[in-house]
């Protein structure tokens, strides 16, 4: 498959085969991080600026990692240590990175939108690491590919609910994209307040009552409550939160057998997770972090080489092949 | 008796070809097209159509503090091209128009600039600052020339402070127009609250926020017994809310602007920053309520809350970039589209843009009878033309129209008799 995309903004643009081809790009690479030299030169002289206007620990590193283990060359740029600090707009801050030609730009900002904004004025790849309430698509792949490590590649028959404060969620919004696309049923639950505007019309199933929710689910995905949701009104105080929408055990008792957890992190233990249920067998919490660096790294591949790819194809004027990523044959560096 | 200053030939005026006979600046009247006269100015129309000159009860011109989006006169030449002989600047300048001095500036620019017109009437703040804490001196206001007050952009939250407002406005003879927004429900917001709103993670401002504030505003004129004018309605719901008020007798007047009648939240899409104005653009729904009110006359006039902004300042994510549409050079096209669709008459267009805003705001208006102010624009439906930033004379870009094609251009304006263009080659 030639990557067609320039930028990644939202799982709306990716079909399910493409989805399906970052999960194999992924697997592929996933061995790579078991080895005891965990680096190959496949980006070698690429460069890909980590630009995270909003703080971030576990997705830049996450990115760092992914393009350091192929050699790419990454440069972090937080908002404090940029112009924008100064007052610069986000446009001529990107323009100004642009000018030092970098192959991508992975960008994390607080707006909605803003990844789309730049993508639209940038030459590089655009690689959206969320942007406000709006997307998360590469939490929703590594979530996706997660999952696809215990089911297969089809979900269809499975059952995913997502709790907690869907109206917030970059995350739940791209997850949800993302289960439909691969044929999975998708249920939400949280509190009114909660919800987003419009969502009875979002292809999933929308319960207030989390007991009820959980019947017959296959796997459930916590979301992070941020604690300012009660200081804005939405809700009268954790406690009851956490009574009401924390996930336990009796909720996944109603749960299908080997129902699995996810959290995308950072955990409030205790909030929207009982503690012992994080660190549960069936927890995949922490396998959603090493996939994270798998599914980067596939990601970064495809939309670095995917330029290369199109040039060769130009100059032999003939169809490229997939970018295969070399694997067995990655070498070590 | 002399003869006439200035003769318009060949023009439609209802739909039959006339010829408008102006002298000393008013209407002497509408003769037909083949009339010998020898004296005075002759201006051939060409068929073209004939039309009052329109009145926009709802401009923001930037003038004092705000230059670099606009002045007074870019907008007034704006106001010009699209065919207005008359605009109502609202008081969010800076400094506030909330004293005689500024009042008394702004119409000096007018005055300097475009000594023929437009004619600028200030509209002043309601509040000091706009900050909704004081009343605004409201008699030096008017006495300086503002012709109605106003807290637009900054709405007034306290119902008593609002009452007191209306009150004191009543005295001097002035209605206030109100922009109704309830400021707790609509903080923050990019958009309309719906569908769109939560798929692109957009805080959204609610139906709720604008309805809210009608209600209290129709309650309150009730109970006063005062008029009221609602700026820039936008939804079903404040729609039947003021048929519901008019119907009871309530006396509230009401506006609305072309973007509301033919635009819909999808505009929005793609985080379409050009398309971020206040009230948000809404929904299909909205749109059929809003169309069928204007048909009514439930919405009385039309406005373009023209709202120029600097291409930088829209150049930014969704959330940071400022509300607005400038509006003067493209309301009469997009108007002219609701004619084609059906939506409108000529004769409702000469209603809601000149002969209503003239009642509603005291202002003279050409009904084309003997006397009337020769307030008028001569109009090509036929004239096509696209939208660019060159072809805009506001100094505002900042349209969705950016790139298209609408239909209808002014070819020729005259005020008080006097023409302040006339294109020829458009004719």
């Amino acid at each position: 498959m030639l990557w067609p995309h320039k930028d990644l903004l939202c799982i709306t643009q990716l079909t399910a085969a493409e989805i399906l081809y970052v999960f194999r790009m992924a697997r592929r690479f996933a061995e790579i991080n078991t080895r005891p030299v965990k680096k190959v030169p496949t980006l070698k002289g690429k460069s890909v600026i980590l630009f995270f206007v909003e703080p971030s620990t576990r997705t830049k590193t996450s990115f760092d990692i992914a393009g350091k283990r192929l050699s790419a060359d990454t440069y972090s740029l937080a908002a404090s240590s940029s112009s924008l600090r100064k007052g610069e707009n986000l446009k001529d801050s990107a323009l100004t990175l642009q000018a030092m030609h970098p192959d991508a730009l992975v960008l994390r900002h607080h707006q909605s939108g803003a990844s789309e904004f730049l993508a639209r004025r940038l030459s590089c790849s655009v690689i959206n690491a969320g942007d406000g309430w709006h997307a998360h698509p590469t939490q929703a792949l590594l979530d996706g590919f997660t999952l696809s490590e215990v089911w297969g590649d089809d979900m269809a028959g499975k059952t995913v609910l997502i709790v907690g404060d869907i109206a917030h969620s970059r995350v739940a919004r791209s997850d949800v994209l993302l289960f439909t696309a691969l044929g999975a049923q998708v249920r939400i639950c949280a509190p009114r307040t909660l919800l987003p505007a419009g969502v009875r019309q979002w292809p999933v199933e929308v319960f207030s009552d989390l007991t009820e929710a959980c019947k017959g689910v296959d796997a459930v995905v916590c979301l992070r409550l941020q604690l300012e949701r009660q200081k804005a009104g939405l809700l009268p105080d954790l406690r009851e939160y956490a009574r009401t929408y924390g996930l336990g055990a009796r909720h996944l008792s109603k749960a299908n057998p080997g129902v699995l957890v996810m959290h995308p992190g950072p955990m409030n233990r205790g909030v929207e997770i009982d503690a012992a249920l994080a660190d549960a067998e069936n927890s995949l919490i922490l396998d959603q972090v090493s996939a994270g660096v798998a599914t980067r790294m596939a990601l970064l591949f495809l939309f670095l080489t995917r330029k290369d790819a199109t040039d060769q194809g130009d100059a032999r004027g003939d169809q490229v092949e997939s970018p295969q990523p070399q694997s067995p044959s990655l070498q070590e560096d | 008796m002399p003869g006439p200053d200035l003769i318009v030939r060949n023009v439609l005026w209802q739909d039959e070809l006339v010829s408008l006979w102006i002298e000393q600046g008013v209407v002497r009247r509408l003769a037909p097209p083949d009339e010998p006269c020898s004296e005075g100015e002759q201006l051939h129309g060409g068929g073209a159509l004939l039309l009052p000159g329109l009145i926009d009860a709802h401009v923001h011109l930037r003038e004092p503090g705000f230059e670099y989006k606009e002045d007074i006169a870019s907008g007034l030449e704006a106001a010009a091209r699209g065919g207005f002989s008359a605009v109502l600047a609202m008081a969010n300048t800076r400094p506030v128009n909330d004293s005689a001095a500024v009042t008394s500036f702004m119409r000096d620019r007018a005055a300097a600039t475009h000594p023929l017109g437009p004619r600028l009437h200030p509209v002043g703040a309601l509040t000091k600052g706009l900050v909704g804490q004081e009343l605004a001196p409201l008699a030096e206001l008017a006495e300086a020339g503002c012709v109605a007050f106003s807290n637009d952009g900054l709405p007034v939250a306290s119902p008593d402070l609002f009452r007191r407002a209306m009150e004191y406005a009543s005295d001097l003879g002035l209605v206030v127009i109100d922009h109704c927004e309830d400021p707790v429900l609509a903080e923050g917001a990019s958009m309309n609250e719906g569908r769109i709103s939560g798929l692109l993670g957009l805080k959204g401002q609610p139906v709720v926020a604008e309805s809210m504030q009608v209600a209290r505003d129709i309650l309150l004129a009730e109970y006063l017994d005062l008029p009221i004018h609602l700026a820039h309605i936008s939804c079903r719901q404040s729609v039947e809310l003021i048929r519901w008020a008019k119907a009871r007798g309530v006396r509230v007047s009401a506006e609305t602007c072309p973007h509301y009648l033919l635009w819909t939240e999808e505009m929005v899409q793609g985080y379409n920053t050009l398309a971020k104005v206040n009230p948000p653009l809404r929904t299909d729904d909205d749109v059929l309520a809003l169309r069928q009110a204007v048909r009514e006359g439930v919405i009385d006039i039309l406005v373009t809350d023209h709202a120029p902004h600097a291409d930088h300042e829209k150049e930014v994510p969704m959330d940071e970039a400022p509300n607005g549409i400038s509006g003067l050079d493209t309301a009469l096209s997009l108007s002219w589209k609701l004619v084609r669709e059906g939506v409108l008459s000529p004769q409702d267009l000469c209603a809601l843009w000149s002969a209503r805003p003239g009642a509603l705001f005291s202002l003279p208006v050409n009904r084309f009878q003997p006397g009337d102010p020769a307030d008028f624009i001569l109009f090509n439906p036929d004239l096509e033309w696209t939208v660019t930033p060159e072809t805009l004379r506001s100094k505002g870009k900042n349209t969705p129209c950016l790139g298209q094609t609408l239909p209808g251009r002014v070819v020729a304006h005259g005020i008080a008799g006097k023409i302040l263009f006339h294109n020829v080659d458009a004719s």
